[in-house]
C-alpha cells in the first residue's frame, strides 16, 4: 500500500467529495480512495471541511410536520440495499459497477481485453487487461482519461504504475501505456471523451469499442 | 468491532473513555470484574441518563453534538436524536436550499438525510469524522443518488478493528477541529469563503476547481495528518 506514488490531485478530491465529480470519474476516485490511505484522510479532510460549510449555513424554518413525519419512519423497515464487498483485486465500488459478477471480458486485439461497466453521453468506465509486455495503441485524450492499476503495473512517458497508482491524462498527454514484463496489468479506466489514436487501424475500431 | 456494537454488555466499555468517571468500571476494566458486570452497567447506564451531571473529564470538551450522535449509534437514543433533528435540519435545509432547491424538495432531502443517519447510526465513527463532516458527505451523497436515480461510487468501508478501544485523545482532536475550522472559515475574506462554500456546495465544475486558489490549504493540510495518523494505526492490524 506504502508503494503509491501517483495520487489523486486535490481539485479532482474537492469536486469528489463536493459531488461534482462526473459519475465515471467518481468510479475511479472511490476506487483509488479504497487503496490508498494518504487520499482517504485527504478525502476526509475535504468532507470537514464541507461539514464547516455546512455548520455555518444559514438555518431555514422546518415545518412542524417534517419533525413528525420523520419520527413516524424511525421504525419503519427499511429496504436492504445490496452491499458489494471487495473480491480480490476489486475494491467495492468496482465490484458495485460489475454489479458483483466478474468481468466479461471482450477482445479488443493483440491480446488486450476490455470490459465496459458503463458508457453514456457524459462518458466511459471500463476494465482494460494488457497481456505483460504488451502496449496500449499511442494514443492522446480529448478530455480526461482517469486510469488506475489494479493488478502488474504500466509504463509510459510520465512514469511506472503500480497497483493503487493512479495516472491522470489530460489533452496535453500523448502516450503509450505498456504493461510490465512479470505480470498482466489489469486497469480500471474512465474518459469524458473519445481518446484519440494515432494510427488508423485503432480509429477505425474505435465507435465498436467505445472507447 | 460489530459484534462489539451489537453486545450491550461491552457498551460500557465502549464508552468508558467518552464519558469517563466510573471508578467501578475503570477497575473493572483493568483488574476484572470486582462485583457482576451487570451492576457496573446500570450504574454507568444510570451515569449516563443524566451526563450533565457527570464530573467534569477531558472527554467532556467533547462537543453535543459528537456526543449525541454517539447515544443515537450505540444507545439508539431518540431524544439524542430529537436534539440532533433540531441542530441540523435547519442548517441542513439553508444548506440544500443554496444549492438551488426549493423549499418543499429541500424538506424532502432533509427527510431522507435524517433517516438514512438514524439508520446508518453504525457506520458514524468519532475518530475520523465530525458529525457535520459526516452529516455533509451523506447529504452530497443523497442529493446526487436522487438526482441521478442510481447510487453514487463510494470507497470501500473501513471496518473498526475488533477489540479496539475508543481513543478518546484522536476522538477530542478530530471533535475540536470543527471549530477550528468554521473559525479559519469566518476569518476568510468574503470573497474567499464564498469560493469555499461554493466549492462544498458542489457548484464548482473540476475545471473551475483546478483553476481555484481560494482553498485553505494549511488547513486542509493539518487535518490530513491528523486523520492520516489514525488511519494508519488503525489499519495496522488488519492487512
Amino acid at each position: 500500500m506504502s508503494a503509491i506514488t501517483h495520487h489523486v490531485p486535490d481539485s479532482l478530491l474537492a469536486a469528489y467529495v463536493s459531488g461534482n465529480l462526473e459519475h465515471h470519474f467518481a468510479l475511479v476516485v472511490a476506487a483509488h480512495v479504497s487503496l490508498c490511505l494518504d487520499c482517504r484522510a485527504a478525502m476526509e479532510a475535504h468532507q470537514a471541511l464541507g461539514g464547516a460549510v455546512l455548520d455555518t449555513a444559514d438555518c431555514a424554518e422546518v415545518s412542524e410536520a417534517l419533525r413528525a413525519s420523520i419520527f413516524d419512519q424511525l421504525d419503519a423497515p427499511v429496504a436492504a440495499t445490496p452491499n458489494f464487498v471487495r473480491s480480490g483485486i476489486f475494491p467495492s465500488p468496482v465490484m458495485e459497477a460489475l454489479k458483483g459478477t466478474p468481468p466479461r471480458w471482450k477482445p479488443l486485439g493483440g491480446g488486450i481485453k476490455q470490459s465496459i461497466l458503463s458508457a453514456d453521453r457524459d462518458g466511459s468506465s471500463r476494465l482494460l487487461y494488457i497481456p505483460s509486455g504488451r502496449a496500449v495503441p499511442q494514443h492522446s485524450h480529448n478530455g480526461l482519461e482517469l486510469t488506475l492499476v489494479l493488478q502488474g503495473s504500466f509504463g509510459d512517458d510520465a512514469g511506472r504504475f503500480g497497483v493503487g497508482d493512479l495516472e491522470v491524462a489530460d489533452s496535453d498527454v500523448d502516450h503509450q501505456p505498456t504493461a510490465d514484463l512479470d505480470a498482466a496489468c489489469i486497469c480500471l479506466a474512465a474518459t469524458d471523451a473519445p481518446l484519440r489514436f494515432n494510427s488508423l487501424v485503432p480509429r477505425l475500431l474505435q465507435p465498436l469499442f467505445r472507447i | 468491532m460489530i459484534w462489539i456494537k451489537n453486545d450491550p454488555n461491552f457498551l460500557p466499555l465502549r464508552i468508558r473513555d467518552m464519558f469517563a468517571a466510573s471508578p467501578q468500571l475503570e477497575h473493572t476494566y483493568k483488574n476484572g470484574p470486582k462485583m457482576p458486570l451487570f451492576e457496573v452497567m446500570s450504574k454507568d447506564m444510570n451515569m449516563l441518563k443524566d451526563r450533565k451531571k457527570v464530573p467534569v473529564p477531558p472527554i467532556s470538551e467533547v462537543s453535543e453534538q459528537t456526543t449525541w450522535m454517539l447515544a443515537v449509534r450505540d444507545q439508539r437514543d431518540r431524544k439524542a436524536f430529537a436534539r440532533l433533528y433540531d441542530h441540523f435540519a435547519p442548517r441542513l435545509k439553508g444548506f440544500v436550499m443554496r444549492s438551488g432547491i426549493p423549499a418543499a424538495q429541500a424538506e424532502e432531502v432533509v427527510q431522507d438525510v435524517m433517516l438514512t443517519i438514524w439508520h446508518k447510526a453504525e457506520l458514524f465513527d468519532p475518530h475520523r469524522a465530525q458529525v457535520s463532516a459526516w452529516i455533509y458527505q451523506i447529504t452530497r451523497n443523497r442529493n446526487i443518488d436522487m438526482i441521478r436515480k442510481e447510487r453514487r461510487p463510494v470507497p470501500d468501508e473501513l471496518g473498526q478493528e475488533i477489540g479496539t478501544e475508543p481513543d478518546a485523545g484522536q476522538i477530542l482532536a478530530v471533535d475540536q477541529e470543527v471549530k477550528q475550522l468554521v473559525q479559519a472559515l469566518e476569518a476568510l475574506k468574503p470573497t474567499q469563503r464564498d469560493a469555499i462554500e461554493k466549492t462544498y456546495l458542489g457548484e464548482l465544475t473540476h475545471q473551475e476547481l483546478c483553476t481555484q486558489t481560494g482553498l485553505p490549504l494549511g488547513t486542509i493540510k493539518s487535518r490530513i495528518r491528523l486523520g492520516l495518523e489514525k488511519l494508519r494505526y488503525e489499519l495496522k492490524g488488519m492487512r
